[in-house]
């Protein structure tokens, strides 16, 4: 790789992330405290193409002889993730993985209590991991009373449809779905990846995942509605 | 060690490609139009025919599988090149700036000593293990004892503060799982230290040459940044490419079975935490979502993951060679295997 094209693959890495950041795009891939992460790397590349370009010019202006620079070969493939990152644009993961994808509910650990919900919030807005966790390890003791609503995508457990959202950790890579099962209200023809706002009351059923074998807790939908896929899909 | 030293062999058919039509001698234009397109060329026909299938190169990736595929792949690469941006740019600032008998007067002269050192250093430095390797690339280079500089490497991703802090929410209540980490990691890492340091050889390293800078501190930080970022990235790209396709493709029904086995859980949970390649600051998460698995087991995931996995390995042997990797991963492994399992026993 000649330094010119060294200096090209640079830009384009570093632009890439640059990109990812400024679009927020970045938030399919890697959680949002990330952004502080992307966008200074990106610019340093930048400067370090910067720099490269200067010099090659510098040094075809001089007629200097200089020093070649035929090096890493591998560097080639810095491409791939510019064609990744600019080219294809992957959406986040959504129903395809969730559905081979074991529930995460095991990540909460039980706590000890759970703070009780607002009573002058109606319905009260839950994440999908929070109204699990409380629906598993307290048997929905703050639950009871109360008309939540959770937000997740659509996916299918067999012929039932299932709300889920992706919970990831460091990076996408690792993203694994937290899994909730409707009964009650449940409109037919519901499709794989729509994202619904969903309200409805704590619901004791609960059923396993056939994957993993955790517990997949249930809610009694009382309504459906569907809903822009908001610009984090992870928690 | 004296190899990576030696200055590059300067190399004039490139330049004289950059030079202008008039200057250029004719034997030398000869000479560029036989060694076929340049890279230069090569890439400007890449990015025209990109924008120009843009749209059809889209329909060929709407695939299911290939767009989680890809999604795996872009987050890894994304989440690790600013950590690799950070240790090349450390690196770098290591090879330009700290004088050469720096590493002599701080790092103890024997290296029975200058390992457990070196163990401790990387518990207080925060590193990730992206930003590790070139760093311990730049120390080698330095003059620093191997042995030092591969314990430094390894420690410093397992049991840096950000990592215990995360180990420490990860597992709420549940202290003896943080101390049980750095314990097994520091032992693991100071083994291999001493390890290197009795059976290593030299002539397994292969540090790819950085240019003989006489030009001044700056040229040679740029520089250094530039070479070490497109070797080291480009590795990761593999890494990267391994990690995401294994995460795709392998079913994780297959580890239902083996959990509840006491030896094959810690095994399968040490081959996971090779292939799955997760960054240390976040392994303790995915650690605790294994639930069926015993805690010994997901110690052995969080301590083998920071020394080695398939990314890691990848970059390795950009950094170090090939003949090194081939036998640094594997030792690394049983290394870590072992002492998640001894410290298992006792602490958890």
């Amino acid at each position: 790789v000649r330094r010119d094209a060294q200096a090209i693959i640079l830009l384009l890495v570093g632009g890439g992330m640059i990109r990812l950041a400024w679009t927020g795009d970045y938030l399919d891939y890697v959680k949002p405290y990330a952004f502080w992460l992307i966008l200074p790397a990106g610019l340093i590349l930048l400067a370090v193409a910067g720099v490269t370009a200067w010099q090659v010019w510098r040094e075809r202006a001089e007629a200097d002889d200089g020093h070649g620079h035929g090096e890493p070969k591998v560097a080639w493939l810095l491409l791939a993730p510019v064609v990744g990152m600019l080219l294809v644009a992957p959406d986040a993961l959504g129903s395809y993985e969730a559905e081979r994808t074991g529930t995460v509910l095991g990540a909460e650990e039980a706590r000890s209590a759970y703070p009780e919900l607002p009573d002058d919030t109606d319905p009260v807005p839950l994440t999908l991991l929070d109204y699990a966790a409380r629906a598993i390890f307290d048997d929905g003791a703050t639950l009871e009373g109360h008309r939540v609503q959770l937000r997740g995508f659509i996916l299918y457990d067999g012929d039932e449809p299932q709300l889920a959202r992706m919970v990831v950790s460091c990076c996408a890579a690792d993203a694994r779905p937290v899994k909730l099962g409707m009964e009650g209200e449940v409109p037919a023809g519901l499709e794989p990846d729509q994202w619904v706002e969903v309200v409805g009351e704590y619901s004791p059923r609960q059923g396993r995942d056939e994957i993993n074998g955790e517990l997949v807790p249930y809610i009694e939908v009382e309504s459906v509605t569907g809903i822009p896929a908001p610009d984090n899909e992870y928690q | 060690v004296t190899a990576a030293r030696a200055p590059m062999p300067h190399n004039g058919t490139v330049s004289a490609d950059l030079a202008s039509p008039e200057t250029r001698p004719p034997d030398a234009a000869r000479r560029a139009r036989r060694r076929g397109p340049t890279s230069l060329q090569a890439l400007a026909l890449l990015l025209v025919f990109g924008l120009t299938a843009r749209p059809g190169l889209a329909d060929l990736f709407t695939a299911p599988a290939f767009q989680a595929w890809a999604a795996r792949f872009v987050a890894v690469c994304v989440q690790a090149f600013p950590f690799l941006v950070l240790g090349v740019v450390l690196s770098a600032a290591i090879a330009a700036f700290v004088p050469a008998d720096f590493f002599h007067r701080v790092v103890p002269k024997r290296t029975a000593l200058a390992v457990p050192v070196a163990g401790l250093a990387g518990a207080v430095v925060p590193g990730c293990e992206c930003a590790s390797v070139p760093v311990a690339g730049a120390l080698v280079r330095r003059g620093v004892a191997p042995a030092a500089a591969f314990t430094f490497m390894l420690a410093s991703p397992a049991i840096n503060p950000i990592v215990v802090v995360s180990t420490f929410v990860a597992f709420p209540g549940n202290p003896e799982m943080v101390a049980a980490r750095v314990a097994a990691s520091l032992l693991a890492a100071v083994s291999i230290g001493w390890l290197w340091a009795r059976l290593g050889k030299t002539e397994w390293l292969r540090l790819p040459q950085h240019r003989h800078h006489e030009d001044g501190k700056w040229p040679a930080f740029w520089a250094a940044i530039r070479h070490d970022f497109l070797h080291a990235g480009g590795y990761l790209v593999i890494g990267a490419a391994i990690a995401a396709s294994l995460n795709t493709l392998v079913p994780e029904t297959w580890l239902q079975p083996i959990a509840d086995h006491p030896v094959l859980g810690v095994l399968a949970l040490a081959v996971l935490a090779v292939l799955v390649s997760i960054c240390s600051e976040s392994d303790a998460f995915v650690a605790a979502s294994l639930t069926q698995f015993s805690p010994t087991a997901k110690l052995a995931f969080m301590v083998v993951g920071p020394f080695v996995d398939v990314k890691l390995a990848a970059m390795q042997a950009g950094t170090f060679g090939r003949r090194f990797a081939a036998r640094f991963a594997p030792a690394a492994f049983c290394a870590a295997v072992l002492a998640a399992a001894l410290t298992g026993t006792v602490l958890l």
